[in-house]
Parts: structure tokens; sequence; C-alpha cells
């Protein structure tokens, strides 16, 4: 089953068109990576699937994105509903300057859950689900800078998921993390998996292929293959593909 | 040669680097030594003493006793601590009331025997003369003359510092008087100040922001003596028409006008605070659900508290520093003020309305250095809140 | 995890506090501006009446109740020239020794501290101590150098922070690059910093001589003259100057009637003065922006 479905899509900051013609359909529940050289488009793909582009002055989008088969730049979509159902995380780990405890209920609060009994499970399963449980439930209170990178990650991590989306999109989650921390989020990333569709952007290919079911692979402004990873990793169709895979620019 | 034009410049750089602090250093040791004079000063006028009757026990009385006995608010010894008698004031201008003029010569060189006598006959009487006039051992007795005390100066209710016997230096009602007005001032601008700097930041589009940033530099720019002018030929006619005032010079007219003074401060360093608030935290509110709007009171604005609070501080700063404009429009009643629309006086307006006129050297002209002090050390104060402020700041960001 | 239930209508609901929320910023950045054109609005419709020739070139008559206003406006230029030589050297030199040679720690933090403090020191303490020191204890009497003195004084934190902020936008680079062809620090300093750092200090100065020029309380004391109808002729002599005579003109004028067109007309003349500098400040700001693009 398909749950994003991207139709002939051309993206434009101003005049410069940033995305070529690109249709993929994302499988549900399943990992997507998308991989590619530095500028190449494969972030601001992503972050057209939650239009986190909106917010670049100068922007303009054609074509048609679906989810669950609905166009989310229809009019009548809004955005707030449609962030709820597609959570993000960044490169860079960036919670708010609260505490452990306001960063995971924030998502659940915007939207309008009181229930404090309620919020507090959840703030608990999303920290067990990020497997930051154990490190901070005796400082929920404490400030969220008070973590390492690695853990201010799993805390974006979690505060994604505690809103419940039925995507998750992350634009290089581990780029700015050591590879211990690494390991844990690709780790997380499995577990996830069966869950939520995880469509992933990364620069580091083992990650992209011990993660992702599906990779991608973008090139100037184009998507230039879309296999399963063993497929792009091992036999790629085209020749981009394979110098970009070995090594030979990037 | 070339070696020698260095050391040279360098040294001719680093003492113009110092040249802020050693101003500082300066302002301090003149006010100072300006304003410290004032307790070295004696309470009744200099050269004048006060005479009493040689059965009168009362020995001394403070400053605010002998205004209140030569306004004849006080009446009776008793009240003072002497025995139950009604007290009498003499001053040189009374004089005629009780001598002739042939009786005090020609050159008046009889006057100080007619005064021994005239106090001698009057049990109840106080005599403020010039010391010169009574001659040793007349048998009098005299208030005793005691120095203007910082008790006096600092937790006095009353200014009145062109009072004779004995002025009146409390500086509390234009304490009062500058905070009160301050204070309203900042609630006007604080609203309108955060808004503005939301807008700027975080609402509007570039363009709109490249009209009103420069609209906001214009109203910092205008001249304090030009708001002052504008308040006192718009808004005080208005306030006395609004609010059905005696005359319409009050603290909320003085209020009124700080609080356009004040606002450019505000939402120049509020805005820089948001703007500089990182594009991450915002896009990872948005990410989560939130409206631009849950954005920015949830996420923006606590992450930007600190500079948004030395914007309001330094506001403050600026309002109570003014001089000018205050003066033009707070009507400057030296009174502890009870209500914003009553007028009142602050501390820089004082100064610069009396200075002008007090002698130098006096304990008027002193006293008025002793208010630059104390507003030196006020301005201080909110400058190191702000630095504390934007230091932990600086702090957490790193 | 079970999807949480969200509420039903909170999406409509914080939608529709945003739109209030915005509309409420935008009325109230609107209020302001209508404020900055009223007070403008005001005193140039109402100036506007009073501003001819003979009111700029002639000096007040009949105890202020006619004729013009030169003395306080050449009174006032003056003071800007002169505050202009007090404070841009000494304050170009300060911005420089912090931003290029001073060692980066407690000395700079010092400085800055005690320019900030100086930059919040109010009008009348420096109108005080300008008295105290140039007026009485350097015996300069009521005169031009002493206004001066103090208003330069007053304008110095300015002047420091903007030489530094427009020293510390040179990339480092740029300083190394000229270091490493074997100039000494002094050179690279005197012909590639400050050249490049020139449009940013110049239009700080600018400004700097705005404020200046509407400043009443600091020559309260030291230099301005109730009435002064001839020229100075030296440092020594006192001067009139447009904001103290708006003052006085306004508050405590013999003859209302006449004199009222007189405050308005000085009002309209010190506020285009201001006007006029924060405009030649953007402009010249926009010129030297658009060089360094051409270049």
């Amino acid at each position: 089953m398909e749950k994003i479905e991207a139709r002939n899509v051309d993206f434009y900051y101003g005049n410069f068109q940033a995305l070529k013609h690109i249709s993929m359909d994302i499988p549900q529940n399943k990992v997507v990576a998308f991989i590619g050289p530095s500028g190449c488009g494969k972030s601001t793909f992503l972050r057209l699937f939650n239009r986190m582009n909106d917010l670049v002055p100068g922007a303009r989008l054609t074509g048609e994105i679906l989810i669950d088969g609905k166009n989310i730049y229809a009019p009548e979509v809004q955005v707030d509903e449609l962030r709820k159902e597609v959570g993000m995380v960044f490169q860079r780990p960036n919670p708010f300057p609260k505490s452990i405890f306001e960063n995971v209920a924030y998502g659940l609060k915007v939207n309008g859950i009181k229930d404090k009994e309620f919020i507090a499970h959840r703030v608990e399963e999303s920290l067990k689900g990020a497997a930051l449980w154990n490190e901070v439930k005796d400082k929920l209170g404490a400030s969220a800078y008070a973590l390492s990178g690695g853990q201010q990650q799993r805390l974006c991590i979690a505060r994604a998921m505690a809103v419940s989306p039925s995507v998750l999109l992350m634009d290089e989650p581990a780029s700015a993390l050591d590879p211990i921390s690494t390991a844990k989020i690709e780790e997380l990333i499995c577990e996830m998996r069966n869950q939520v569709t995880v469509v992933i952007v990364t620069h580091n290919m083992q990650q992209a292929s011990r993660v992702s079911d599906k990779t991608a692979f973008f090139y100037m402004g184009e998507m230039i293959e879309y296999d399963d990873t063993k497929v792009i990793f091992t036999n790629p169709h085209k020749e981009a593909t394979q110098n970009y895979i070995t090594g030979r620019f990037g | 040669m070339k070696r020698f034009l260095e050391k040279a410049v360098k040294w001719i750089l680093t003492g113009s680097g110092f040249v802020t602090s050693a101003v500082i250093l300066l302002i301090i040791a003149f006010l100072f030594t300006g304003g410290a004079g004032l307790f070295g000063e004696s309470v009744v006028e200099e050269g004048y003493v006060l005479a009493l009757n040689e059965d009168n026990p009362v020995r001394s009385m403070t400053a605010a006793e002998i205004k209140a006995v030569f306004d004849e608010d006080i009446v009776n010894w008793k009240e003072l601590g002497g025995p139950d008698l009604q007290i009498k004031t003499f001053r040189l201008e009374d004089a005629d009331e009780y001598f002739t003029e042939e009786s005090l010569g020609p050159q008046y060189e009889y006057a100080g025997a007619a005064i021994v006598s005239l106090v001698k006959s009057h049990p109840g009487m106080v005599a403020f003369v010039p010391e010169s006039l009574i001659p040793e051992n007349s048998g009098l007795n005299f208030i005793e003359d005691k120095n203007i005390s910082p008790g006096e100066v600092l937790g006095g209710t009353e200014w009145f510092p062109t009072a004779a016997p004995a002025p009146l230096f409390g500086v509390l009602p234009l304490l009062a008087g500058t905070l009160w007005v301050s204070l309203f001032a900042i609630l006007f601008a604080l609203p309108f100040g955060i808004s503005i700097a939301v807008y700027m930041s975080e609402v509007a589009s570039e363009r709109v922001r490249g009209f009103l940033k420069p609209v906001i530099e214009l109203l910092n720019g205008i001249p304090s003596v030009v708001y002052g002018f504008f308040g006192l030929i718009v808004i005080v006619p208005m306030l006395q028409q609004v609010f059905g005032l005696p005359v319409g010079e009050s603290g909320l007219a003085g209020s009124l006008v700080l609080a356009i003074m004040a606002l450019p401060t505000i939402v120049t360093v509020a805005e820089d605070a948001m703007r500089s608030c990182p594009r991450t935290l915002r896009e990872a509110s948005l990410a989560l659900g939130a409206t631009k709007w849950q954005t920015i009171y949830k996420v923006v604005i606590p992450s930007s508290m600190s500079g948004i609070a030395s914007g309001v501080v330094l506001g403050i700063g600026r309002a109570v520093g003014e001089t000018m404009a205050v003066l033009m429009v707070t009507g400057n009643a030296a009174v502890i003020p009870t209500s914003i629309l009553e007028p009142l006086r602050t501390i820089p307006a004082t100064i610069a309305a009396e200075l002008g006129e007090a002698p130098a050297g006096g304990a008027h002209y002193q006293s008025l250095f002793l208010l630059g002090v104390i507003l030196f050390f006020i301005t201080f104060f909110i400058n190191m809140c702000v630095e504390c402020i934007s230091s932990r700041n600086r702090s957490k960001n790193s | 995890m079970e999807r949480p239930s969200y509420p039903q209508g909170c999406s409509v609901r914080k939608r529709r506090a945003q739109t209030f929320a915005f509309a409420a910023f935008r009325t109230l950045s609107l209020l302001i501006v209508l404020i900055l054109f009223a007070i403008l609005g005001f005193i140039v419709v109402k100036g506007a009446g009073a501003i001819n020739w003979d009111f700029l070139t002639k000096a007040p008559a009949d105890g202020m109740t006619s004729g013009g206003i030169f003395p306080a406006i050449a009174g006032t230029l003056l003071l800007m020239l002169g505050s202009a030589i007090v404070a841009f050297p000494v304050g170009i030199m300060s911005g420089i020794y912090m931003n290029e040679y001073a060692s980066k720690g407690w000395v700079v933090k010092f400085i800055r501290l005690m320019t900030n403090n100086l930059s919040g020191v109010p009008s009348i303490v420096f109108g005080l101590f300008g008295m105290a020191l140039f007026v009485k204890y350097l015996g300069f009497g009521d005169s031009i150098l002493a206004g001066s003195l103090t208003l330069g004084l007053l304008s110095l934190p300015l002047v420091i922070r903007t030489t530094e902020e427009a020293l510390k936008d040179i990339p480092d680079g740029i300083r190394e690059g000229s270091l490493a062809l074997g100039a000494t620090k002094l050179q690279t300093i005197w012909k590639v910093v400050l050249p490049m750092g020139m449009p940013r200090i110049i239009t700080g100065l600018i400004l700097s001589l705005g404020r200046v020029s509407g400043e009443t309380a600091p020559i309260l004391f030291t230099c301005a003259a109730y009435f002064f109808p001839q020229l100075p002729t030296s440092i020594f002599d006192q001067c009139m100057a447009l904001p103290y005579h708006l003052y006085v003109i306004s508050t405590s004028g013999t003859d209302i009637e006449a004199q009222q067109p007189i405050a308005y007309g000085t009002a309209l003349v010190l506020v285009a003065i201001v006007l006029i500098i924060n405009l030649l400040a953007s402009l010249l700001r926009k010129y030297f922006e658009n060089r360094l693009k051409t270049h």
C-alpha cells in the first residue's frame, strides 16, 4: 500500500528550479532513504512532505503530493493538521529551551490535549520508544540542554513520535552525532518500521543500506533512480548511481 | 622610526580606549564632591541663628520642625518638648511691627540690642536673625547648629530648597515622582513595544519591516524637547479635557510622552533578540503542528526572554533619566504622588529647573548635585542589570 | 502506541487565535506609525506657516516675540561641529583599540561595560558634570567650548560602538592577507581595515550628530544662552541653540500669542535637521551598499 505518492513534482526557489519532474511512491510502514550529493535536492524534496518549504519566500510547487490519497497542497488542507500527521526530525538536535518533559509534551499541548494524566503517560511511552526513558526518568524536569547531543536527538525523536504521526521525516538525523549515538538512532529507526513510514535523508551510504527498505538517488534536482535498497547498492541500473555509491563523486 | 611610530600609535589608541572609563570616574568624582558638601552645610541658613528666650529649654529642632514653626503649623513649644507656651516667630522682615525706625538707628546699629531685648521680653519667641547682629554674651539661648543629616535628605518627604530659615531637602517626593512616572511609562510602552517587536520580527513581510524600521529609528531620533513641546501643546490640554483636571500637566502626561520615547529602545532590542532565536527551533515547533502564533508565544518569546528583558530595562533607564520632556509636561509639583493624574516632579526635571537659580556652592546647589549622584546610581544600577541579563544569556547560548 | 484523540475544533480555535493575535499586532504597529506621523504632521503643518527667509536668517527681536531664529540655528550647528571635533577622533581611536589592539579578555569587557554605562548616563547628569568640570573647575565659563566638550562626551559611546561594530564585521582574512604581504599592523589598519569600515563608521557618525543636535539638558548650564542675538566670535562665547530656544519659548514665554508661531517654527527646523540627518545616513548606507555590490 502506498503512503506517499509524488506526481510530477517541480519545485522552484524564485527562478531556480530545485526539483525536476519527480514522481515516486513511498510504501506504508517502510523506511525509505534519500541519498545524493549536497545540493541535489533531497532535503528540499523531504521538506515538501510536511510543507516546511512554505516558509521560504518565493518557493513554488507544481505537481501533486498525495498522502493517504489526499493532495496535501490542496487549498482546503491546513498545514498544522498535516504536520500532526507528518512528523519531522532535523539535522541538528533542536530541543526547545524547556524541560525534557515539556519538550515531549509540546506537540500534544499545542494540538489541544489538556488531560495531564494522558500527557504524562504519553511522554513516558514516547521516551521509552526513543530508548531514552531509563536515562532521563529521574530528571524529567531538567533542561533539555543538559542532555548530550545524542540524547537530545533521541529526545527530538520522542518529541516527534509523541504526536503519533503516521509519517516521520528525518533530515540527516545523525550527521551531527558521534558513531555510538548514530548507532542508537539507526537502531531506533529499525524498531519504528512497522509503526510508521520513515523517510530519511542521509549523506552516509552505509546508513542508508543499514536502515532502509528502499533507496532513492538524487542528483542535480532529479531523482535518478529509486529501487529496493539491495538493488541500489549491489546492482544499480544507472551509471550515475553506480558512480556515486562507489565514491567516484559526491 | 617605523617601529617607534607603531608603538606611539598603539599607546595613543590604548589611551583613548580608556577615555570612557575615565569619564565615568570623573563624573562620579565631580558629582560626589558637589553632592557630599550638602552634609557639611548647617540646617539653618548660613550666617543666621535661631535665638530663643533664656528660659526656653528647647535646644534642637530638625529642619522640618523649623519650617513647621515658621509656617505656623507648630504653634506651641509643648509639641517640641518644651513648656506649654505659645510660639511667636520673628524675622527681620517683621521688625517694623515691633520697632520704630529711630529705635534701630540710622545704620541699624541698635538693631542687635533691640532684638535681644525683644526676645528677652517674650518667653515664647524664636527669632531668625543674622549671627552678626547678636552681641556676644547676650544671655539668649540658641538652637544648636547642626549639619544636614543624610537621614533627613534620603528619608525626607518634603523638597523645599528655598525655604527660610531652614530649607528642606527631602528627596523622597522626587524619587517617588521619577519612579512613578517611569513605571507608568513602561506599563504603556510594554504592550506596544512587545507587539511591534513581534510583528516586525515574526509577522511582517520584508517590505513592511523595511518601512517600520526607519519609523522606529525616527521616533528614537526626535529630540526630547520636541516631544515635550508636542506633549505641552497637544497631550496636556487633551488630558485636561478628558479627565476634567484642574491642570493637564500631570504624571500621566509625562508617562505618555515617556512611553513614546522609551518605545524605540524596547522595540529595537526585543526585535533583535527575537530575530536571533534560531530558525531550527521555530521549525521544530511548526513541524509538531503548532501554528505560527503558538510558536511565537511558546518558543520564540520564552527563548528570547532575556533580550526582551534587557530591552525593557533599557527603556526604564531611558525613562528615568529623561529630562526635558518630563520637565515640560509633568507640572513639577514636589509632592509624593498619590495618583497619576496629579502633577509631580522627577529628579532630572528638578535639576534642570533649579540649577540655574541655585547660588553656586550653596546648600541648594549641592543638593542638586546629590540628586545627580542618586540619578547616576539608579541608571548605573539599571545598566548593570542589563549587562547581567545579557551576559548570562551569552553564556547560555555558547 | 495508541493514537491520541485530538479534540475537535482545536485546530480551528488555534488558527482563530493566531488571526486575532496578528491582527492586534498589526493594529498596534499601525498605531505607532500613526503616532509618529501625527507628531511630525502636527509640527510640519503648524510650523510651515512660520518659516520664511527672515525667520531663518534674522535674530529674534522685540523680547523674542518676533524676528527669526538664525542665532539658534547657527549655535546648534556650531555645537554639532564642536562635539564632532571632540568625540570623533577619540571615539574612532577607542573603537579601533577595542577591535584591533585590546586582547579579548577582561580589558575589552571592562571598557565595553564602562562604555555601555556611559551611554546610559542621563543627559542631565552630563549637564551637571559639564558644568562642574568645564564651566567651574576648568574655568571655561558658559561657553561653546564647555558645551561642545559636554556634548562630545555624551556622544562618545555611540561613536565608539559604531566604529567597533563596523570593524568587527571585517573578516580576519583581510587583515591576515595584508599582514602576510609584510605590512605592519598600523599599515594594515590604516590602508585596509579603516577604509573598509569607513562607510559604516561615517553613517554612524552622522547619526550621532543627529542626537547631539536635539540635546537640551547638557547645554542648559554649560553653554546655552537665553538671548544672544549676534553670532559668537570665540569659543568662549555663549550661544543660542534650537532645542533650548524651543524650551524657553514654549514654557516661559512672555507673550504666548506672539511666541506660539515661533515655537512651532523652531520645532519644525529642529525636526527638519533630524530628518535630514536620518535621510542622509540612510542614503549614504544605500550608496555604499550599492558601491560594494558593483565592485
